[in-house]
């Protein structure tokens, strides 16, 4: 039996309910991919109707099918070139006329369409009656009804898909009349069927409509096929000026035109026309929402509320993910080859290495999946386009858009939010060089991993104003990023295509729970797979970086010595005891790693029952063991305990100085030496620069390394007394240079390939990287070197800086840039 | 002088007359159903003066003031 495939392309403007029609028909088959050579998302699912797979392709939501735009280009060269057998055409029967626009594109196209009616309620809450029939009739195509999101009607448009794909009779649709332009069509039509080499290749009726309109592909198509192009696209072009000569109206203009008067024709007289009701529930609604006062305040709130329950509620999440990520760590560290004294077999320091910074990322899920989540539930209630009408205005004079508010707050327009999704979401955005400007600047907000080192910073150099510190770092990323977004559209950016901002203002729509987890789930696990791939091979090099070359056979030589001392003096100190007989050797080694293994499982336990529970296994392992690590009353146990302990701080010591030693050592380290020449004018010394380099994969780093760097004396000293006690010349004037090169830090790996995904160009990626190093160095340099030479205090140096980036940042709202068409 | 959309103000209505653009200006308002005949009324403007919002036979769109301009307009 031969496996029939049948190819069913979706096609309708956007807020149709296009996807919603898309998951009742293909359910969890679908699969995403990009159209060839673009950024434009291919989905892709099927289903089996009378024992043949039904293949559909999800084309972008348009409102034309013109070349004008990526996604109308895409939409069209696949119904074009891809043979599809039937187009779906889901239109919105409440605003059938506007959608009947796009419907007479497809007819045109002469695949056999069938039109899906949908959101059938919606059209009879606002009392508008369609005759399906005679609406049929007029299109000469099927017509279907339904209210896809509670499944009414989906068995009859799956039976009326498969009966249009296998119909005999040729489709005969609905011809737009278009007036006086006729008899100019008619010409070029008979000039092309004198061509044999395109007959029957595409519709001689679109193809002549096309070039009339002046088309750019269409006449690509010409060049492609026909010898004799430049003839033709001559006899083309003349007739196109005598339209407009006679008609005083672009071609393209008049064939538009006449589509709006054959749409205004037909819902004329397929529609009953609606009573004069009451203003729409959501325009009632804007009346707020849009509202001069209490519009931005209702922004800010949602924007708020984004933050708390993700950032602030994810962050409370993590406390019970993270415990579950510590144990897999441990059981990765139970399975890997036990540790030496001083020596630690590669194998292992590398393993847990990559588990650690695969962990440092899977931590933030909770935060990513409640993002996504509550984006969804914006783009879907249609809050969306009206963030992006009140913003607007504040962003277009920066040379962004209002539809780059997403991806700001993404970005993290305050504090917290990751680059990788905010530069993704810029994908939306019509405008070419709002689009790149975006992607250029989201890198400069505020993402989570910059955090930490901002946190660290404050809470040693500005303690006494902590609140003022975190609101000037929080708001000083958007006073750089907006002048910095301003400046690239008035020179790299400068002739880049702008567009209008032709905005539709969808109804408010109550978000359903099944597409909200849906697109969630979805974009979270792109992102994991997308990002973890690249922070594991980062995490790689990194290591070797940091690994190697190692330290040398003298040092090697002289931590053994320290090593036996050590061991030296505990066999002294428990001379004598029944217990030195037992921890001879080999069993030395064995009981640190028992005291370790005890220590981290007592941690991860809790309660009294579980307790003893893990003193009995302990004690029933070892028991000579157990009675060193829990000695209670036994006097001599005591003793042994307490040289042992000793011994234990010994050994982390020598292996805390060996690991300090590697990084001072590494490549990385000598990089971060040889630095200094250039960096001591932003104040950063060898250990700053071996912590900014090392967070080039992941920002998260910066903290960790400066941790191994400043050691710990002490058990349990925070890292911020480390640091102080370790950096006696610091300042907080060095602090704020560090914060602010932070701030202008280049994008991460993830971020860096996320550039390259939606600016389609390895020129922009590098770009993004380099210009926030060179801005970041004079910057830094600026408030360090400056701040030196006048004597002021870190605090002051915050204030000048401050006012300065706000009077660029004022200052570059009035300079008007030109618009490119 | 010509009456143009970016002149009107919340709770004008108007019918489209013509539209000035010969670039991707004109032909976008076209596709999203701004044509000549049209009627339309400026539902309100954004907080921040820009952009305005219309509404169109039962369906709202928005657009920045400079690209109204482009839209011929005569108040009903």
């Amino acid at each position: 039996m031969k496996r029939e495939k049948t190819l069913v392309a979706l096609a309708g403007q956007p807020n149709s309910g296009k996807s919603t029609v898309f998951n009742a028909l293909t359910g969890a088959s679908q699969h995403v991919a990009n159209y060839p050579g673009v950024t434009v998302d291919k989905m892709t699912g099927h289903y089996r109707y009378d024992g043949i797979r039904m293949e559909v392709v999800d084309l972008p939501g348009t409102y034309s099918l013109t070349s004008y735009s990526l996604e109308e280009r895409v939409s069209r060269d696949f119904l074009l070139h891809e043979n599809p057998s039937v187009v779906v055409n889901v239109a919105d029967a409440s605003n059938l006329k506007r959608n009947l626009y796009l419907t007479f594109q497809l007819l045109e196209m002469e695949i056999p369409v069938v039109v899906d009616l949908n959101m059938m309620d919606v059209a009879e809450r606002r009392n508008i009656e369609i005759d399906v029939k005679e609406l049929g009739r007029q299109l000469g195509a099927d017509v279907v009804p339904t209210v896809i999101r509670t499944g009414k009607g989906k068995k009859k448009l799956i039976k009326s898909i498969r009966m249009a794909s296998r119909s005999e009779k040729p489709f005969q649709p609905l011809r737009i009349d278009y007036g006086p332009m006729e008899p100019f069509l008619a010409k070029i039509e008979t000039r092309l069927s004198m061509e044999k080499s395109i007959s029957g290749k595409y519709p001689p009726r679109w193809f002549s409509v096309k070039l009339m309109e002046g088309d750019s592909e269409a006449r690509e198509l010409v060049r492609k096929h026909l010898a004799g192009a430049d003839e033709i696209l001559g006899f083309v072009e003349k007739e196109r000026h005598s339209f407009e000569s006679e008609h005083d109206e672009l071609p393209e203009r008049h064939i538009a035109f006449r589509r709006h008067l054959v749409a205004d024709k037909i819902s004329k007289t397929c529609i009953r026309p609606k009573e004069d009701t009451k203003t729409p529930l959501s325009d009632r609604a804007d009346k707020f929402i849009c509202h001069r006062f209490l519009g931005p305040a209702f922004l800010v709130g949602v924007i708020y509320m984004l933050y708390y329950l993700s950032i602030v509620q994810g962050y409370n999440i993590t406390n019970y993910t993270w415990p579950v990520l510590a144990k897999f760590r441990s059981l990765v560290e139970s399975i890997l080859p036990d540790p030496g004294f001083i020596a630690e077999p590669l194998i292992r320091s590398f393993s847990l290495w990559f588990v650690d910074s695969i962990n440092a990322l899977l931590n933030y899920i909770p935060i990513f999946f409640i993002l996504f989540g509550l984006i969804a539930i914006l783009e879907d209630s249609g809050y969306m386009p009206r963030m992006a009408f009140i913003l607007d205005r504040l962003f277009n004079k920066f040379g962004l858009h209002g539809q780059s508010t997403l991806s700001m707050v993404l970005g993290g327009i305050y504090v917290g939010g990751c680059a990788v999704p905010g530069v993704m979401a810029t994908k939306g955005i019509p405008d070419e060089r709002a689009r790149l400007a975006t992607i250029m600047i989201i890198p400069l907000l505020n993402c989570l991993a910059k955090v930490p080192l901002y946190v660290l910073m404050i809470n040693i150099y500005f303690v006494e104003q902590k609140g003022l510190a975190m609101f000037f770092i929080a708001t000083i990323s958007l006073l750089i990023a907006l002048p910095v977004a301003k400046i690239l559209t008035l020179t790299v950016l400068k002739n880049r295509d702008t567009a209008p901002f032709i905005m539709e203002m969808p109804p408010y729509h109550i978000p359903t729970i099944r597409g909200v987890l849906g697109r969630a789930v979805e974009r979270g696990w792109l992102f994991i797979r997308k990002i973890i791939t690249i922070v594991a091979a980062i995490a790689v090099i990194i290591f070797v970086l940091l690994q190697f070359p190692g330290i040398s056979d003298e040092r090697q030589a002289y931590y053994s010595e320290e090593k036996e001392k050590a061991i030296a003096t505990f066999y002294k100190k428990i001379k004598g005891s029944p217990y030195a007989e037992e921890l001879k050797g080999e069993n030395l080694m064995a009981l640190i790693l028992y005291w370790n293994e005890y220590k981290t499982a007592k941690m991860m336990t809790t309660g009294e029952e579980a307790a003893k529970e893990l003193n009995q296994k302990f004690e029933e392992e070892n028991p000579v063991f157990f009675k060193i690590v829990q000695p209670k009353k036994d006097r001599v146990a005591k003793k042994v305990n307490r040289a042992f302990k000793k011994l234990f701080k010994a050994r982390k010591k020598l292996l805390r100085e060996i690991k300090k030693e590697k990084i001072d050592n590494s490549f990385l380290g000598r990089l971060g030496h040889s630095m200094v020449p250039f960096t001591q004018w932003a104040g950063f010394n060898w250990r700053v620069n071996v912590s900014l380099l090392s967070c080039f994969a992941a920002k998260e780093s910066s903290v960790a390394t400066l941790g191994a760097l400043y050691q710990q004396e002490e058990e349990g000293e925070t890292l911020e007394k480390r640091m102080k006690k370790g950096e006696v010349g610091f300042t907080p004037l060095h602090a704020l240079a560090l914060m602010l090169f932070m701030v202008l830090y280049p994008p991460c790996i993830a971020t860096t390939i996320m550039v390259k995904i939606q600016s389609g160009s390895y020129r922009w990626m590098l770009f993004s990287v380099i210009y926030p190093i060179i801005l970041g160095i004079i910057v830094a340099t600026l408030v360090f070197t400056g701040g030196t030479a006048l004597g002021l205090s870190g605090l002051q140096a915050m204030f000048a800086f401050y006012g300065l980036a706000l009077t660029i940042t004022i200052g570059m709202g009035f300079v008007k840039a030109k618009n490119v068409k | 002088m010509k009456l143009t959309l970016d002149a009107l103000k919340p709770g004008n209505e108007c019918f489209v007359k013509r539209l000035a653009s010969r670039d991707i200006l004109g032909q976008r308002l076209m596709d999203m159903g701004i044509y000549p005949g049209l009627k339309l009324k400026v539902v309100r403007n954004a907080p921040l003066e820009d952009p305005m919002e219309l509404e169109l036979d039962g369906f709202y769109l928005s657009l920045r003031h400079e690209e109204a301009k482009y839209v011929e307009v005569e108040q009903v």
